[in-house]
């Protein structure tokens, strides 16, 4: 304990460098854990079989094989291609995600930076792999390459809309944009009087949740929204063109990127690292909370894989109208709700 | 592009300022603009075809405009093969015409040899063979309601649609002992009888396939984001439907009530079963899939109701050991899992025909496809590639 | 087209998929688990070699004409005094090329002397197609795993002698 004391106080240079390294190393691990979880273990079960089992026990390390052959396999680039645009496209796709965790606590004193603009920050940074995605299909110099970044570029930029409406609702409800206030305000909040739980938004903002978790399956092209890299379409997307560690990169992205929001969800709506009327002393508080976040954006990340295996694909412009034409609404529909209840009561 | 026509009615002019504009100027701004078409060339290797089917399909934007099916790549000379073999020989080969409801494919050429030499099989061989049809029909419809849901994004269904799968497989295994190719017909019966035991594993198997089409109901044909893909996407009209020769599931799915088990030469012990034959008013991709959900319900009961009735006695007839067909042709259409299939047999009195033509259903079904997808979608295609269901060395032989 | 939430069938396949993944998986991890094939899967085909009499109609019966025999006659002493020659066929070569068996049973079907019988062994793939020519002797080799033939279903014709 008196370590992490140390590293805290230590100095703003050093805590920096410690931060940075925990983090770039959180990404691949928790894409990792991730990936290994549901993208193996839990779509196999939900089809009857058991996935990989000989890479290590129970196949754990399966995905560090795929990692070490996906690196050992050739770079290619097309010839054509716009060499530096292509290889930093799956540089800013990750990026993007890094960012992401910069503001996201999970634990009293345990965030990289804790800004007051936390969630105005943490949407606006992911966001930036939009343009990822579009450098990708561009550089690819491939004509299906071009068309699947674009259908992916309208479907993120018209997925960021629900995603910010459903969060301007808890940022109503808590009265502040800063992670950290959010956390406080589900543990220490009251629903209708009663504070044995808190007020996690989950339940009170039940409209809000639904919309954010249908807006991050389709920021992170997941079925039933994964039109852009549909496998048993015509084209494999805007990343066809990407081989080796390369597509790694992608890879390490997607599931990090779906690690990011599923820590955001359970930070926004199901109380982050607080357990509500439980704090520790000592600091212990730091060391259990970024447990009790794991398990809860293991939650939410299994609703997310969940849907993901369970639904088939929509259409691009089937997609887009549930969009524009739906989900908006609601979440307009939703803030002047939750404008109203916060006021009267 | 545009030529002046000197019949054509006049040109209204444009007040712009500065004067009117010219007849060629204005003439031009009625002109359409020409995008330019885009060729996409789906397959032969592709997730979405069943095999190597080729589509060279011609887009403009996200529509086809026109689309022709290429095929062949499979081709392996069936007709010319059952030149130069005897009828066991042949009854083997063409086990691997369709090769996912395989002992449907013996049953029409065994039923056409034994029409020319005028042999009856015993009624147990004629149960056990209806049996077995409907069984490989369950097989093959069964994993076209996972693999359908699997073109179309959803990756469980399909793994379903396997697992079930193999426990009919595995019945077909234990009575004749391969799993894809029975080769189980004989000129006269079957070659074999039931084993032990096997009528109650039949009876639990058609349960949990019962189970599985409910299953599938839930998952798939609840499903509304299916719904929304495959609901008046691929429409065929019923009169154009049956022109074009397309029939099973495909053509009852646009309301023509039409079904060789019941309607056309009686064969196997169809007459004596009673079933219903499932028809769709709508005739989009959702009323195909919709009809062969309940095709294969269908089925398991025809399957259960057998077992009931199953007579008892020998499953081979009286034939002579060198099997030699009289003269004369015969053609005998049965209703197979895919559609409707037929084989004309011409023998001279030999020991294997002269001359075999094998009509298959995917063959027509296929035939409809460049009417079938213009002005449809890009993403609509497989859609609709999916919901036709064909099988390549159906189309190929 | 925008959907009007109906819940139900959107969750019913949530519910559905949710029973398969607490339900064990079916898989069964082969080479560490193995499944037994059924009595009468077409596996290998196994020769019992003092039963033929080298008449060749499995070799003109197979569709692919896979099956290799050679052989020859031989004389024999008359069995009684005063009687004829006998003339056997020995078997000299006995080949089935296993890359180009259909595995139809035509073969073991038509054997008018029982030589040839199915058995449910399939694990002989091998790195080089030449040694899937099974031999004489390993055709022999196989005659030890043919199973006993089943009882048969109610209602089946009980024959007086097997073929």
């Amino acid at each position: 304990m008196s370590a992490v004391h140390l590293a805290v106080d230590a100095g703003w240079g050093w805590t920096l460098a410690v931060k940075v390294v925990v983090v770039m190393a959180l990404i691949p691990l928790g894409a990792l854990i991730l990936g290994y979880t549901f993208l193996l273990k839990m779509m196999s079960h939900m089809q009857s079989r058991l996935g990989p089992m000989e890479a290590g026990p129970h196949g754990v390390l399966q995905l560090v094989m795929d990692g070490l052959k996906f690196i050992q396999k050739e770079d290619i680039t097309p010839v054509e291609a716009d060499k530096r645009v292509f290889a930093i496209a799956p540089m800013i796709v990750v990026i993007s995600t890094f960012l992401i965790f910069v503001v996201i606590p999970a634990g009293p004193k345990v965030a990289v930076q804790n800004l007051d603009v936390g969630v105005f920050y943490a949407l606006a940074v992911s966001s930036l792999s939009v343009i990822g995605v579009l450098m990708a299909g561009w550089a690819s110099a491939n004509k299906f390459a071009l068309l699947g970044a674009l259908r992916a570029a309208g479907q993120l930029i018209a997925y960021e809309l629900p995603l910010l409406l459903a969060v301007v609702g808890v940022v109503i409800q808590a009265g502040t944009m800063n992670l950290q206030g959010i956390v406080a305000a589900q543990a220490n909040g009251e629903i209708f009087g009663w504070g044995g739980i808190g007020n996690p938004f989950v339940i009170t903002q039940f409209v809000g949740f639904l919309l954010f978790m249908v807006a991050a399956q389709a920021e992170l092209s997941q079925t039933p929204f994964d039109m852009p890299v549909a496998e048993s379409e015509l084209v494999a997307g805007y990343m066809v063109e990407y081989t080796g560690f390369r597509f790694l990169f992608f890879f390490i992205g997607e599931f990090g990127t779906a690690f990011a929001y599923a820590a955001l969800a359970a930070t926004l709506f199901l109380g982050g690292w607080a357990i509500p009327n439980v704090d520790l002393a000592n600091g212990w508080m730091n060391v259990v909370g970024p447990l009790v976040l794991f398990a809860k954006l293991m939650f939410v990340a299994f609703l997310i894989f969940w849907a993901r295996f369970t639904y088939p694909r929509l259409r691009e412009d089937q997609l887009q109208a549930v969009a524009w034409k739906f989900l908006i609404p609601i979440a307009l529909a939703n803030i002047v709700l939750t404008g109203i209840l916060k006021v009267a009561l | 592009m545009s030529t002046v026509d000197p019949d054509a009615p006049p040109i209204p002019s444009i007040d712009v300022p500065g004067g009117a504009l010219t007849p060629l100027a204005d003439a031009q701004l009625n002109v359409e603009l020409d995008t330019g078409d885009m060729i996409l060339n789906l397959g032969p290797q592709h997730p979405a075809t069943h095999g190597t089917l080729r589509l060279v399909v011609r887009l403009d934007g996200e529509r086809v405009v026109s689309a022709e099916p290429v095929i062949g790549y499979m081709h392996r000379g069936y007709e010319k093969l059952t030149e130069f073999r005897t009828y066991p020989q042949v009854t083997t080969l063409v086990n691997r015409i369709d090769w996912l409801s395989s002992f449907a494919n013996e049953v029409p050429f065994v039923g056409a040899a034994e029409e020319l030499m005028g042999i009856e099989a015993p009624p147990r061989a004629q149960y056990i063979r209806t049996i077995l049809t409907e069984l490989s029909r369950i097989s093959n419809i069964y994993l076209f309601l996972g693999e359908m849901a699997l073109q179309l994004g959803a990756l469980t269904p399909a793994f379903y649609g396997f697992r079930d799968r193999e426990l009919v497989l595995n019945l077909i295994e234990a009575v004749t002992g391969g799993r894809f190719h029975p080769n189980f017909n004989r000129i006269g019966g079957l070659k074999d009888d039931l084993p032990w035991g096997w009528i109650a594993d039949t009876k639990q198997v058609m349960k949990k396939i019962l189970d599985g089409c409910d299953d599938f109901e839930d998952l798939v044909v609840g499903n509304e984001i299916f719904q929304a893909r495959t609901k008046s996407v691929g429409i065929i009209p019923g009169p154009l439907g049956a022109s074009y020769g397309v029939s099973g599931a495909n053509l009852r799915a646009s309301g023509v009530d039409w079904d060789l088990r019941r309607d056309g030469k009686p064969y196997l012990v169809y007459p004596e079963l009673e079933f219903k034959v499932w028809t769709h008013p709508d005739g989009d991709s959702f009323a195909r899939y919709w009809v062969r959900l309940q095709e294969t319900r269908e089925a398991c009961l025809l399957v259960l109701q057998m077992l009931e009735r199953l007579p008892s006695g020998p499953v081979m007839a009286k034939v002579p050991r060198i099997i030699k067909v009289p003269e004369g042709e015969a053609w005998v259409e049965t209703e197979n899992p895919l559609g409707q299939m037929g084989y004309y047999v011409i023998s001279k009195g030999a020991t294997g025909p002269f001359r075999t033509k094998i009509r298959s259903a995917s063959f027509s079904n296929v035939s409809i496809l460049p009417w079938l997808l213009q002005g449809v979608y890009v993403p609509d295609v497989i859609t609709v590639l999916a919901s036709l269901y064909f099988i390549l060395g159906d189309i190929d032989r | 087209m925008p959907k009007k939430p109906k819940l139900p069938g959107l969750i019913g396949g949530l519910g559905i998929t949710f029973k398969a993944m607490v339900t064990p998986a079916v898989t069964v991890q082969y080479p560490h688990e193995r499944e037994d094939p059924p009595t009468r899967a077409r596996g290998v085909i196994a020769l019992k070699e003092e039963n033929c009499t080298v008449c060749m109609l499995c070799a003109r019966s197979c569709p692919d004409w896979c099956i290799y025999i050679e052989g020859h006659k031989e004389k024999r002493p008359p069995r009684r005094e005063g009687g004829r020659e006998r003339t056997v066929s020995i078997l000299d070569r006995f080949d089935i090329d296993y890359a180009l068996c259909m595995y139809c049973g035509i073969c073991v079907e038509v054997c008018p002397f029982d030589a040839l019988h199915w058995s449910p062994e399939y694990e002989y793939s091998e790195f080089r197609i030449a040694n899937l020519l099974h031999d004489k002797d390993k055709l022999g080799e196989w005659e030890l795993t043919v199973p006993e033939a089943e009882p048969l279903e109610l209602g089946a014709e009980v024959k007086k002698a097997k073929k």
